[in-house]
């Protein structure tokens, strides 16, 4: 078919439609009419006039016809009758049309939807004005330009950016309107921040650069629209006004535009206040160089003529000069420099939206296959017609055109609904929030390029299916057929539509293993060893700082807090831990460590940096975490020299070769305080459930003032009574102090997130994919049964036993099941070990998983071929050899 | 009526851009038009003019609107359009160099070979 061809006929039938049937007639009618004249001038009378103007104007139907034919072209005619045609002959087979059309529908839908959140995730820049030349440091732990007096030296030396600014998360922050603090999560930004966005603000003013002027000098808040407008009920009047932020007055100064959602693509604040408020709000302070954690990322738009590795290599620069100035303090890494919105999370996310892609892509592959099949058994079982319409005179190009009709109509309708389906899916991951105490959210917008690319690939995937039959209909032999009618090619090669089959049965084995190992995985990182006990465990997290306490004071709140929590009825051991605890807000801090001998504490001098907890005494009983050797902490080893400290296994073993061996072995830490090991704990996850396993510390709590700290309280009691009693004791000690308290499991689900996502999205398409082979066996089976009823009849009149019918009539069907099922098997281990990225400990090589997969996949070929097998054993010879 | 020569293929959409370049024309007025510059030496069926008429528009060379005849009738009215004037040369000049070879081939005589 010439494509332009049909285009211009489409065309020039839209600008003629009215010049069609009714337009023609009547100017066929004006012309006898005009001839009826002049006969009637010529003498003679009207009636016989107009019959003889009729008979010389000659047929006029034909003509008719032929003008008709003329106006509009004959090719849309021909694929109007053709798309007629289609329709007709595919409703005389619903069962097929509603096999393809579900197949096409299930693998277009997953399609549409993971492409959707792949363009939001990764396509997509965060929605700010020129976003595409946003570009910034890599956030990470112990990265380079993450502290505020790095940024600074960055922001002067550089010469790639037109500006840098920066900003901090800021999780659980109490607002407080006057009536009721509730928790909101903020960014602390630098004085510029807005006007390196381009920013404008929907409401008031933001804060600026030159209002900025040191710690604790600008308490100015600026909300985001969605805050404002759910918090404060798009009340204006809330500009100039006062709201306690963590108990501190605070102006709010205006609201930022209603489609601003801050600088991380997944992570969209409530609030915005300078960063110079940060410490005064319970955050890292911005004069500590050696602090990482002062700063999420730095970003700025690159000048002119920059890319993005220029700016690299000028950024590692300056952290090589910095590195030099300050041993101590800077790292000293390799900076990274990447578009601003995912940062260090773009690498595993697009990773895993890739893989998911793919895995999509296999399904729409698998279901191709799928109706490749379904499609060429369709066609061969209209062979007859096939030869017929050949025998009379149509062309093969003709009935190719045909065919591909058929198959783009069942693409589109598959298409269309497979996108019906798929949308209400998208809309509700848009306004999806995992979790109730982190701010995460999937910033999916259903836009034309989503339908855009499910129409394309719906296109795509008619063409591919159509493509199979060709060779069905060039090589038919109308003469051969047509003598000898349908008997089917029932041979022992192997066909086209057996490779299709077993093409498809081994992505879908492979859907179903990568989805068994996700499954497996994400079981055994809920029943792992966390290195604690997080079942019957309650957190309540306080920020002295926001409640204006001395540091002095710390340590007496610390422990009247433990005293009144150890009184709660039912309370089995209470605990502190400084900042947060384990596995809780990814978040934990490094220390680093130097050989008893070492006196240089240079930065390259490190002998290893383990994970670093201050823990009160009790800490490892509330947590349940074993103490393998040596003792727990006591409240008295503040008074202990050298620092006592504890280890886990795998800091005993690299340190010291041993966990007896460890015992009263002496280290220091960064400052160089000598530290005496006195017990050796169990080692446990720290900062994600996938990291390879890390050496930790824990010091005594007592030593260290550090404002932010959970206290981990062990109870078997119902955990709403437990939180209200918990509430109750601390506010007895501290009415106004604002307390996020949840179960650890709760926690918990922040490092579980990714894990769950894969397997909930893997599990899906490894459903689709179970439901497509089932289609795809029980198709191949049905139609080798409906081929050769009437061999089995004989067989079966000859009396052959029910088990060599079966064989005769399914074998080759489950053999192909077999070996497609092997094949995928295969491949699904070698993709089960990329899942190891991103779920805790995946690994394929699991007697679960194995026996699993083969099981699932033997059960869909039982139930795939059931209904086929009953037809082969139900055959009545008599009746089938009466028929022909 | 005089004898009347069959019409040669192709040639019923040269006589039609003939009589239509001589002015609009309504469909049986181009009809009268060939009757007339012919000398009616040619056979037209009436009715095959529609197609071939129909057939020029769709290509863009004549353009069709509607109007009122001399008899006071509504009937459509053709008329060239430019790229049906630069057919209608060229198909002019491939027509006058085709009848010189065939008129030149069938006055050969003997002699002149």
């Amino acid at each position: 078919m010439n494509p332009m061809a049909f285009l211009r006929s489409l065309t020039s039938r839209a600008k003629h439609r009215d010049g069609s049937a009714g337009e023609i007639d009547e100017e066929l009618r004006s012309h006898i009419a005009h001839r009826a004249d002049d006969l009637v001038r010529g003498g003679m009378d009207r009636a016989r006039a107009e019959r003889q103007a009729r008979v010389e104007f000659g047929g006029l139907e034909h003509y008719k016809e032929e003008s008709h034919q003329a106006f509009s072209g004959s090719l849309f005619d021909g694929v109007a009758g053709d798309v007629v045609f289609a329709i007709r002959v595919l409703r005389k087979s619903p069962g097929f049309v509603v096999s393809a059309v579900f197949a096409l529908a299930l693998a277009i839908g997953a399609n549409a939807v993971v492409f959707g959140v792949l363009d939001a995730l990764v396509f997509q820049t965060i929605k700010v004005p020129n976003a595409k030349n946003l570009y910034g440091t890599q956030f990470g732990i112990d990265m380079e330009f993450q502290s505020y007096p790095s940024f600074l030296d960055l922001r002067q030396r550089n010469h790639s950016f037109e500006d840098l600014a920066a900003f901090n998360m800021m999780i659980g922050t109490a607002i407080d309107t006057g009536r009721d603090p509730r928790a909101a999560n903020g960014y602390s930004t630098t004085g510029n921040y807005f006007a390196v966005l381009n920013q404008q603000p929907y409401l008031g003013r933001f804060y600026t650069e030159s209002e900025v002027h040191g710690e604790g000098s600008a308490p100015y808040v600026v909300l985001a629209y969605n805050y404002w407008h759910t918090r404060f009920q798009d009340d204006r009047n809330v500009i100039g006004r006062t709201v306690l932020v963590d108990r501190h007055p605070f102006t709010v100064l205006g609201v930022s535009a209603p489609e601003f959602a801050g600088t991380l693509m997944f992570v969209a604040p409530d609030f915005f206040v300078p960063v110079v408020e940060q410490e005064t709000l319970g955050g890292n302070p911005i004069t500590d160089r050696s602090n990482t954690a002062t700063l999420f990322e730095t970003f700025g738009h690159l000048k002119p003529g920059v890319t993005a590795q220029m700016a690299e290599a000028d950024a590692n620069r300056i952290a090589a000069e910095l590195a030099k100035a300050y041993p101590k303090e800077f790292p000293g890494k390799r900076v990274t420099i990447s578009r601003t919105g995912l940062t260090a999370f773009s690498g595993p996310v697009r990773g895993f939206m890739a893989a998911l892609m793919a895995l999509a892509g296999m399904i729409l592959l698998a279901a191709c296959a799928n109706l490749g099949g379904l499609f060429s058994a369709h066609t061969s079982s209209r062979a007859k017609e096939v030869a017929l319409r050949l025998a009379l005179g149509s062309t093969r190009r003709r009935i190719l055109r045909q065919l591909m009709i058929e198959a783009m109509l069942l693409a589109l309708l598959g298409g269309t609904l497979g996108v019906l389906g798929g949308m209400p899916l998208l809309q509700k991951l848009s306004t999806w929030h995992p979790f109730a105490g982190a701010p995460l959210h999937i910033p999916v917008t259903v836009d034309a390029r989503i339908y855009g690319v499910a129409l394309v690939l719906a296109l795509a995937s008619g063409l591919l299916f159509s493509i199979v039959p060709v060779r069905l209909v060039m090589q038919a032999n109308p003469y051969q057929v047509v003598k000898a009618g349908t008997t089917g090619n029932v041979g022992r090669r192997v066909t086209v539509r057996e490779v299709l089959l077993v093409a498809q049965i081994a992505i879908c084995a492979m859907l179903v293993t990568a989805s068994l190992v996700a499954v497996r995985a994400l079981e055994r990182s809920v029943t792992a060893s966390f290195g604690f006990e997080p079942r019957n465990i309650m957190l309540a997290g306080c920020n002295l700082a926001t409640g204006g306490y001395k540091s002095e004071q710390f340590l007496e709140f610390n422990r009247s807090a433990i005293n009144a929590l150890q009184q709660i009825p039912g309370v089995e051991a209470v605990g502190s831990v400084d900042n947060f605890p384990p596995l809780v807000y990814t978040a934990a801090f490094r220390e680093n460590v130097f050989t008893e001998q070492t006196h240089d504490l240079a930065l390259s001098h490190v002998a290893i940096s383990p994970f670093r907890y201050n823990i009160s005494p009790g800490y490892l009983k509330a947590a349940g975490t074993t103490l393998l050797a040596g003792r727990d902490f006591t409240w008295h080893d503040d008074k202990v020299s050298p620092v006592p400290a504890l280890a886990n296994r795998q800091f005993a073993v690299r340190m010291f070769g041993s966990i007896n061996g460890a015992l009263g072995r002496h280290f220091r830490l960064s400052d160089g305080t000598l530290t005496g090991i006195v017990g050796v704990i169990e080692d446990g996850k720290y900062l994600s459930l996938t990291e390879d396993q890390e050496p930790a510390i824990m010091m005594p709590s007592m030593l260290y003032k550090v404002p932010q700290s959970y206290f981990v309280v062990r109870s078997s009691r119902d955990p709403e009574q437990l939180q209200a009693d918990i509430r109750a004791k601390i506010r007895k000690l501290d009415a106004g102090l604002p307390v996020d308290i949840q179960s650890w499991n709760q926690m918990l689900e922040v490092v579980q997130f990714p894990a769950k996502v894969a397997t909930m999205a893997l599990g899906s398409l490894g459903m689709m994919g179970a439901m497509l082979s089932i289609t795809g066996i029980f198709g191949m089976a049905a139609y080798s049964v409906s081929m050769r009823l009437k061999e089995l009849g004989i067989r079966m009149a000859l009396g052959a036993r029910r088990i060599e019918v079966l064989e005769s009539a399914l074998g080759r069907a489950v053999r192909l099941l077999a070996v497609g099922s092997a094949a995928g098997l295969l491949l699904g281990l070698l993709a089960g070990r990329m899942l190891a990225f991103i779920v805790y400990q995946a690994t394929p090589y699991d007697p679960l998983v194995l026996s699993g997969a083969v099981l699932a996949m033997a059960l869909l070929g039982l139930v795939a071929t059931w209904i086929p097998a009953q037809r082969a054993l139900a055959v009545n010879p008599l009746i089938l050899l009466r028929e022909e | 009526m005089p004898d009347q020569a069959q019409l040669l293929p192709g040639t019923l959409d040269l006589l039609i851009l003939k009589a239509v370049s001589l002015g609009p024309l309504h469909g049986y007025g181009v009809l009268l038009r060939i009757a007339q510059i012919t000398g009616s030496a040619l056979l037209i069926e009436q009715g095959a003019l529609y197609p071939a008429l129909f057939r020029l528009v769709r290509q863009g060379l004549l353009k069709a609107s509607w109007g009122v005849s001399e008899n006071n009738r509504r009937a459509k009215f053709y008329e060239l359009t430019a790229a049906g004037r630069k057919r209608f040369r060229e198909e002019t000049e491939g027509w006058n160099r085709v009848a010189a070879a065939m008129a030149s081939a069938l006055g050969a005589t003997a002699e002149q070979i």
